[in-house]
Order: C-alpha cells, then sequence, then structure tokens
C-alpha cells in the first residue's frame, strides 16, 4: 500500500513538473520585456523548481537500506545546521539595517568592541551544535562504513566490480557469469561488492542503493548493499579517469530473486566466454560499449587483474594479464 | 634538436583553440605596437619590470590576477555552456579531450595564477604600509616571486596553442596522470607550470613571514596589528609549510614521467594513494591561504565601514590561529570514499567540524562590530554582507560534507562543486573585491566609481545564487562532475540551463567591472573621485596616515602606535586637540636599488620549464645556466641601495601635501 501511494504520488508531482515548466516558459516569454522581473523570475523559478522537483532527487529517494539511512543523516545535520544559519543571515540583513548611518536613531557606540558573556555565548553556541554533530558523526561513520556487514540476515551475494576504460564489467563468482555495463541484484537479499580497477582510478556509484567507493588498481575495496524496490537505478562512476568517462555508466536493475535466476539463465545462453583472452580485448580503451554477457568466467579472473599490478610474472610487457599461467590453487 | 617539439604540436585544424590562439597573439601585438607607439619601452623597463616596490609589484600582480581570471571565466563559460547543450543524442561544441583540458585549466588557473597572485597582490598592497614599514624584508625576493609567477601563468597558456595542457583533473591524480595513461605533454606543461609558482609562492611567504614578524613600526607588538595583517601572517606560516608538501609531490611525480620511476604508478609498488594525501596535505592549507586573508580584509572593512572598533580583537586573532593549526589537520575528508577505516574517517569529519567553530565566532564578531555602529553601505561593505549570508550557506554545506556517511553519496558530485565555489566565491573572490575596492585610492589616488560599483555587486550576488543553487540540486540529483554529456533521462538538463543564465548574470558583473574601471580611470581626477587626503574612507589603521598615492619610500618619518586602531586614534586625538602636530623631523632613508634580476631569473625559468616540457635538454641547460649566473652576479653585487636624503624627503612630503603627483 504505501509503495504504491508513493508511486502515485511521484507520478502526479512530475506532472506537476512538468505543467510548472511550461507554465513557467509562458510567464519567461511575457517578461523578457522587463530587466528586473527577469532576474526575480528566474530565482522564484529556480525555487519553484527545486520545491516541486524533491521526488526527481536520487539522494533523497533511497532505494537501499545504506542509501535510505545517508539520506536520514543528511536530514538530521542540515536541520542541525539551520539552528544557526537561520538566524546568521536574518541577523546580518537585521543589523546592518538597523544600524545604518542615515538612521540617527540607533545607538552608536564606537568603542564597544568586547563582551566576555556575549563572546562565551558564540563559542558555544556552535560548539554545541558541533558536539551534537559529532557524536552523529562517529556513530553514523561506523555504522554506514561500507567494509561493514549489514545488520540483516543472510550470507551475501558476491558482485566482483571491475572498472575499465571506460567500462564496468561484473563478475558473479556464484553464477560463473559476468556482464559488460549492466549489473543485476535481487531485492532484499544482500549483496557485497569486491571492487578495483584495471585502468585509473574510478569511484564505483549507485547512488540509490548506497554512497561510493573509490576502484583502484592493484587494491580491492568493498560496499555492501541491500536493496528494498525493485527498479532501475543510475550506477556510474564518480572519479574522473579519462576522455571516456561520461560514459562509463551502468543500468542496475533490481529484480525479485525469481527474476534474477531467470536473467542468470539468460546470461548463461550467451556464447560469449570470458577467457584471459576475452577479458584482455574487453580491457582495451573503448568508450560508450554496449551491454555484453559471458556465460562463463575464467577461474581466479578477478583476483589476476588485481594480482597483475602486484605480483611480478602475472601481465605480459603490455599491461595485458599472461594467457599461458599455470593457475595452481596456490595463486 | 627540439626534443619532442614538432609543428603537429600546434592544433591548426581545432577554430576553438586556434581562435584563441590568434586573440592572444592580437592582445599581445597590440600591447607591443602600443609601447613602440608611445615610446613606452624603458617606462616599463625602469619603473615596472625592474622595480623592487612593493606597491607596484601589487599592482602587477593584481593586474596578472585580473587577466587569468578572464581566461579561467572563459573555461568556466565554455563548460557550462557545454553541459547546457550536450544532453542525450547531442555532444556539444566540445568533444572530451577538449573539454578535460578546459576543466582542468580552469581550475589551476583560478586558483593558481587568479587567487595565489590576487591574494599576493593584496599583501603587497597593504601589509607593509599596515604596519609602518618601508619596503617588504627582501624588494628583490619580491620581484622574483612575482615573475615566477607571470611566468607559470604564460606557460599555461602557451600550452593552449603548442601542444596540450593537462587532462587530468586540476590535481592530477596518478595513474591517470603517469605516463602510461597521460603520454603527452599536457601533464609536463602542468608539473613545470606548478613548481615554478610554487617556488615564486614559497619565496613570497618567507618574505612576507619575515616581514610581519621584524619589520613592524615600534610600538606594534603582535596584538596591536592590524586584523589583516594577522591573517596575512597565519596565511604566510601555511605557505612555508604546505608548498614544501608541493614541490615534493610534483617532484615524484615528475621523477615517475621523467626517470620512469614508481612512487605513484599502480605497477611495481607504486601507490596512487600516497599522491592523494600528500597532495591534499598541501591542497587543504592552500584554500586557508585563500580565505584567511579575505577574512583579514572583511575585518578591516566592517570596522571601518561600521565607524567602530573591531568587536572581540583578540578573539578575532584567537581564531584565525586556530583556523589556521586545524587546517592540517583535516586533509583526509577530501578522500573519505578511499577506503580507510570508520575510525580514520570519523576522526577527520568532526577535525574538519570544529574548524566550523572558530569560524563562526568570527561571523559573530563580524555582525556585532556592525551592532551599535554607523554603517555606510559604500562597496566594500556591499560585498562584506554578501559574504556573511553567502559564507553561511556555503559553510554549512561544508559540514555536511564533513560527515562521511553524507560525503559517500555527494563526494564528487556537483553538491561539491557548488560547496567550493559557494565558499570560494563567496569568501575568497568577494574578499579580494572589496579589499581591491578598499585599497584603490591608497595605490592610485583615486577611487573607483561607486555607483557601477554596486550594479558590479548585484550581479555577482544574483548571479551567483542562479549559477550555483542548480548545482546543489543536481548534486542531490546524483549528477556527477566533470561529465561531458549526459543521457536526457536524467532530469539534469533544465537546471544546467539555469545555471548556464547565471553564469551570464555573472559575465554582466565583470563587464561592469571593466566598466567600471575605465569610468573611474577617465575621471580620475574630478573631485568625487580623487582622494586628496589620502584618507577616503576614515580609515583606522596606519595606511590611512600617508598620502594617497603612497610615496615609494611610503613613511616620511617611521610612525610609532600606541593601540590596535593606530591612526583613527590618532585622529580622535588631535580631534580633542590633545596634542598639536609638531614639524616632523627628516631623516635619511635607506632605500633598495630596482633590479633586473628577478624579471631575467624568472623568464630564463619560463625557458627552463617549457624545454624540459618538451625534452629539449639543451636549451634547459642554458637557461639553468643563466639562471644560476643571475643568481651569482646579483649575490655579488654590492650596489643594491641608496639613501634618499632627508631634504629630498621634504621636499616630496610638501610636494604630496601641495598635491603634486610623482607618480
Amino acid at each position: 500500500m504505501a509503495k504504491k501511494q508513493t508511486i502515485n504520488k511521484q507520478t502526479t508531482t512530475k506532472q506537476k513538473t512538468g505543467k510548472s515548466l511550461m507554465q513557467k516558459e509562458k510567464k519567461f516569454r511575457v517578461l523578457l520585456k522587463n530587466k528586473t522581473k527577469l532576474v526575480i523570475t528566474v530565482i522564484t523559478s529556480l525555487g519553484l523548481l527545486s520545491l516541486l522537483s524533491g521526488c526527481n532527487m536520487t539522494l533523497l529517494d533511497p532505494k537501499g537500506i545504506i542509501a535510505a539511512a545517508e539520506k536520514q543523516l543528511l536530514i538530521d545535520s542540515t536541520l542541525l545546521m539551520l539552528i544557526v544559519v537561520i538566524p546568521v543571515i536574518i541577523l546580518a540583513v537585521v543589523i546592518a539595517w538597523k544600524f545604518r548611518a542615515s538612521n540617527s536613531q540607533s545607538k552608536y557606540s564606537p568603542n564597544w568592541s568586547h563582551s566576555t558573556i556575549l563572546e562565551l555565548v558564540w563559542w558555544a553556541i556552535p560548539m554545541v551544535i558541533i558536539l551534537i554533530l559529532a557524536v552523529m558523526t562517529w556513530r553514523s561513520t561506523h555504522k554506514l562504513s561500507p567494509y561493514r556487514p549489514l545488520d540483516v540476515k543472510g550470507k551475501p551475494m558476491i558482485v566482483q566490480v571491475v572498472a575499465l576504460e571506460w567500462k564496468w564489467l561484473f563478475i558473479y563468482p556464484e553464477q560463473d557469469i559476468a556482464s559488460v555495463n549492466f549489473l543485476q541484484i535481487p531485492v532484499d537479499v544482500p549483496v557485497r561488492f569486491l571492487i578495483t580497477s584495471d585502468a585509473p582510478m574510478n569511484s564505483f556509484a549507485i547512488p540509490s542503493l548506497a554512497g561510493q567507493i573509490y576502484a583502484m588498481g592493484g587494491m580491492q575495496t568493498r560496499l555492501n548493499v541491500l536493496a528494498t524496490e525493485t527498479g532501475d537505478y543510475r550506477g556510474f562512476s564518480a572519479n574522473y579517469s579519462g576522455d571516456g568517462f561520461s560514459g562509463m555508466h551502468f543500468v542496475t536493475r533490481v529484480s525479485s530473486l525469481n527474476d534474477f535466476n531467470q536473467w542468470v539463465n539468460t546470461v548463461k545462453q550467451s556464447p560469449s566466454r570470458l577467457s584471459i583472452d576475452a577479458y584482455n580485448k574487453l580491457a582495451k580503451p573503448s568508450e560508450k560499449q554496449p551491454v555484453e554477457y559471458f556465460s562463463s568466467v575464467q577461474n581466479k579472473l578477478f583476483k589476476l587483474t588485481i594480482m597483475k599490478y602486484t605480483t611480478p610474472g602475472i601481465a605480459n610487457p603490455d599491461g595485458s594479464i599472461k594467457d599461458n599461467l599455470t593457475l595452481t590453487n596456490g595463486k | 634538436m627540439f626534443g619532442k617539439l614538432t609543428l603537429d604540436a600546434i592544433p591548426f585544424n581545432v577554430p576553438i583553440i586556434m581562435g584563441a590562439g590568434i586573440f592572444m597573439a592580437v592582445v599581445v601585438l597590440i600591447v607591443v605596437a602600443a609601447l613602440f607607439y608611445f615610446k613606452k619601452w624603458k617606462w616599463l623597463w625602469t619603473e615596472w619590470l625592474t622595480s623592487i616596490d612593493h606597491k607596484k609589484i601589487g599592482i602587477m600582480y593584481i593586474i596578472l590576477a585580473y587577466v587569468m581570471f578572464l581566461r579561467g571565466f572563459v573555461d568556466a563559460v565554455m563548460m557550462r555552456s557545454q553541459q547546457a547543450i550536450a544532453v542525450g543524442h547531442s555532444s556539444g561544441y566540445l568533444p572530451p579531450e577538449h573539454y578535460d583540458q578546459i576543466f582542468t585549466a580552469h581550475g589551476v588557473i583560478m586558483i593558481f595564477f587568479m587567487a595565489m597572485p590576487f591574494m599576493f597582490g593584496l599583501l603587497n598592497l597593504a601589509v607593509p604600509l599596515q604596519i609602518g614599514a618601508r619596503d617588504v624584508a627582501f624588494p628583490y625576493l619580491n620581484s622574483l616571486s612575482l615573475w615566477l609567477t607571470v611566468i607559470s601563468a604564460i606557460l599555461v597558456n602557451i600550452s593552449l596553442v603548442i601542444g596540450k595542457f593537462a587532462a587530468t583533473g586540476w590535481l592530477a591524480y596518478p595513474p591517470l596522470s603517469e605516463l602510461s595513461y597521460s603520454p603527452g605533454v599536457g601533464v609536463d606543461y602542468y608539473i613545470w607550470a606548478l613548481q615554478i609558482s610554487g617556488i615564486g609562492s614559497l619565496l613570497s611567504g618567507i618574505n612576507f613571514f619575515v616581514t610581519i614578524i621584524k619589520m613592524r613600526c615600534p610600538g606594534m607588538t603582535l596584538m596591536k596589528m592590524p586584523v589583516f595583517t594577522w591573517t596575512a601572517l597565519c596565511a604566510m606560516i601555511l605557505v612555508i609549510l604546505a608548498f614544501p608538501i608541493l614541490a615534493a609531490t610534483l617532484g615524484m611525480l615528475l621523477f615517475d614521467r621523467l626517470f620512469g620511476m614508481h612512487f605513484f604508478t599502480m605497477t611495481a609498488g607504486g601507490n596512487m594513494m600516497m599522491y592523494i594525501n600528500l597532495i591534499w596535505a598541501w591542497g587543504h592549507p592552500e584554500v586557508y591561504i585563500l580565505i584567511l586573508p579575505a577574512f583579514g580584509v572583511f575585518s578591516e572593512v566592517v570596522a571601518t565601514f561600521s565607524r567602530k572598533r573591531l568587536f572581540g580583537y583578540a578573539t578575532m586573532v584567537g581564531a584565525t590561529v586556530v583556523i589556521a593549526f586545524l587546517s592540517f589537520v583535516v586533509w583526509l575528508h577530501h578522500f573519505f570514499t578511499m577506503g580507510a577505516g570508520a575510525n580514520v574517517n570519523a576522526f577527520f569529519g568532526i577535525a574538519t567540524m570544529i574548524i566550523a567553530i572558530p569560524t563562526g565566532v568570527k561571523i559573530f564578531n563580524w555582525l556585532f562590530t556592525m551592532y551599535r555602529g554607523r554603517v555606510t553601505y559604500s562597496t566594500p561593505m556591499l560585498w562584506t554582507i554578501g559574504f556573511i549570508i553567502t559564507f553561511a550557506i556555503g559553510g554549512m554545506s561544508g559540514v555536511l560534507m564533513a560527515v562521511p556517511g553524507i560525503d559517500f553519496q555527494v563526494h564528487n558530485s556537483l553538491f561539491l562543486i557548488a560547496h567550493f565555489h559557494n565558499v570560494i566565491i563567496g569568501g575568497v573572490v568577494f574578499g579580494y573585491f572589496a579589499g581591491f575596492i578598499y585599497w584603490f585610492p591608497k595605490t592610485f589616488g583615486f577611487k573607483l566609481n561607486e555607483k557601477i560599483g554596486r550594479y558590479v555587486f548585484a550581479c555577482w550576488f544574483i548571479g551567483f545564487y542562479v549559477a550555483f543553487m542548480p548545482l546543489y540540486i543536481l548534486g542531490l540529483m546524483g549528477m556527477t562532475r566533470r561529465l561531458n554529456h549526459y543521457p536526457a533521462s536524467t532530469g539534469w538538463h533544465p537546471y544546467l540551463v539555469v545555471a548556464a543564465i547565471g553564469v551570464a548574470i555573472i559575465a554582466c558583473g565583470i563587464l561592469l567591472q571593466i566598466i567600471q574601471l575605465l569610468v573611474s580611470i577617465k575621471h580620475r581626477n574630478d573631485p568625487d573621485y580623487k582622494d586628496t587626503t589620502g584618507d577616503p574612507w576614515d580609515g583606522r589603521t596606519l595606511e590611512w596616515s600617508i598620502p594617497s598615492p603612497a610615496p615609494f619610500y611610503n613613511f616620511a618619518v617611521t610612525p610609532e602606535v600606541h593601540g590596535i586602531d593606530a591612526y583613527w586614534e590618532t585622529k580622535e586625538r588631535l580631534k580633542h586637540g590633545s596634542s598639536a602636530k609638531e614639524k616632523p623631523h627628516y631623516k635619511d632613508i635607506h632605500m633598495p636599488k630596482n633590479t633586473a634580476a628577478g624579471f631575467i631569473i624568472g623568464m630564463a625559468f619560463g625557458v627552463f620549464g617549457f624545454a624540459m616540457t618538451w625534452h629539449i635538454f639543451w636549451l634547459a641547460g642554458v637557461a639553468g645556466i643563466v639562471i644560476f649566473a643571475t643568481i651569482l652576479r646579483r649575490a655579488f653585487d654590492p650596489h643594491i641601495d641608496y639613501y634618499l636624503k632627508a631634504k629630498d624627503v621634504e621636499k616630496f612630503e610638501n610636494d604630496f601635501a601641495n598635491g603634486v603627483r610623482h607618480y
């Protein structure tokens, strides 16, 4: 029920936004004649837009438990700080106006420049607020650490993520499949991403589900998420990594477990296999790469993408992974 | 013979770059032609290029800042218009390889060649006068710092036409900036431009530190220094501590690229995270180096235009020192998302938000300086009030991002872009503009047009909000920075159009600033503009006690101070007739001689940087020899100073009193 309502709300506000946009455009044309009014319209329309489009804001419309906690933190901290910020802005205007030179009614004490009590007050106010915020920060930072396993039952599903020039490779070791620029995960199941980069530094971001974490070569970072609602969400790189960076985004599809399993089966039908050779080809720079599926994956490929930077003898001189590695269990 | 440099390095087929190159060439040609036509070469050389007068060096710094500001702003306009166009199937008018250079250049130029020169310019104009000194401690070093900065700025502009600039983002994170991913000369231009200007900044930092510590006039104890000088002192300490880190970091990146070393590479044990830590260990203090002097300007302006003592002087000084200290223990907040543990992230997050406390105290002190004052809305005061409002918002978004849980979401998003423009434009730029208008009459002897100045402020203030508030919203919508194009389904487009309109409003402000300057120059001898008293704002500190423009020897008689608002107190005493003005007793003044050494070394460094960028090693060797020889020659030159005779001082002072100008 609740979900349905929010969806309805979303659609109506979307219509509203569309309407208001059209109205705004009309208004715009009429007012173009008047310069000062134009400025006012721009500002007010901006305010209106920001109010009306609240529901388009990914960060305020979370679809995962981590993102939801991060949203709450954002709102709480903002409100806490507005306690000082709003009075300061009002004071700035009021004091500057009240004590203007032309107002001879106001008191003038040119040598009044110290008051211990007053100064203590405004050391104290920000201190109290920052103290509260610091406690919130300490707690939330530990709770929302991307490395920390989530407080939910069940073993997390593992997805290995490799940032390449300029696309994302997702390897599902448990399912033995892989996909490029498309990520599907089941709803209400904890998922653990293991992230690395075989390219310049990137940042793995799906803001609807959780905050980002860097993807760095020769290293592995982690991110735990739990999606709470099905749907398609935007995923992308949030750290500039070269010319093809802007095209480095992917669809994250959160589906029911059934649909997920079905998708796995579809991928299993794919004729391509992610061998070392296929990986080396994939790793070559390319822009706006289309979605691609691999029905099986070379054993320990993810490890090799990390080890090629840390262990001698894995990579060829050109940086590709050697094809004839004897992959013993030890490695 | 020419290293990697061939004719192919010039992008003849890219109309935008060639247009910009031709435009720059035309401007240079016009300036050169004008110098020939008006026979001003000798004047340029003796009065400016070889000058070691801190006031002239300050003017040249600010000219450089304004010119580079225009260049950086053009970059901003190009980025904003690209993002307003490149939605859906349209890829806009800038291909990624060009766009990437533009956002890199925008950041580098605005921080290193706009904000830094502007800051040093204001310091040069005001600090020696505020502390009653005749010049800075090392006048020749001051000139050298200027020319090192100028030549680095020129190097960046040369990269536009010959070769490419870095396409790595303004901090050139490896491994993207390593040879394997950026094989071109762009990153080398970046390294050399920053390295050379960094040396200049470091030398300037030492220079002003020594000046403020050693050259204050009698009676001016540390706790009687004007607040601007205090903030300058703290900023210079930060320069001295932070800039060596930058030099070392860029040096290691250079070694990686030049000698195949592995400080920051992904392979062979290098680690990119080390670079990111080091560059921010410089980068975070750097933003405080920029903002602290701006805080100082606001403190001077708010007291002067409220005709009231600055509220809580001791607290202001204390808060400045605390901010300076804290700025060194927060660098990690620039990369909470790099995978550090929760304890580390939480520590740096909390350390960051603690900075909000002294900053908040400062804001209250400024507000209560106005309280029970007589506030006149001259343009410097408008910028100050605009700053308080804008900075409160920017500070809030900054504290938000100091919470790691929030930062994981907004890091690298347009929310971040909105935040740092909020504090850099709303704080640094507003502050430097206020300072420029405030000290303009002291420097040139006439005021800037107030009426146009109000329009300038209105355009900037409104334009800022229209340009950057949408960016906060876009950040919350999940838009990341440095995107060249984006799908229409994101719904970002209307906001980016609004932001582009905001940039257009700011452009009007900049145009009006140029008009303001021209109109004011035209009317400089009108009574409304001309500053005959030397004290146009009813000022409080020593710089207003001498004629405008300040004589080249600054103070005919070294002043002696007894309080914080030294000149204000003198005026009060005179008003109450407690001490009659005696005839001053002039003495010979020890003055430094002009020198071409700074200019020559600067130019040679430019050649050196260019040669190293293109691997023309013989040329780099020649330039190195020139640098070394010039330094030696200057070091063994005994004729570097002279005495200005007491009777000449008296003659100059009488002339000033009668309104005769010598320059």
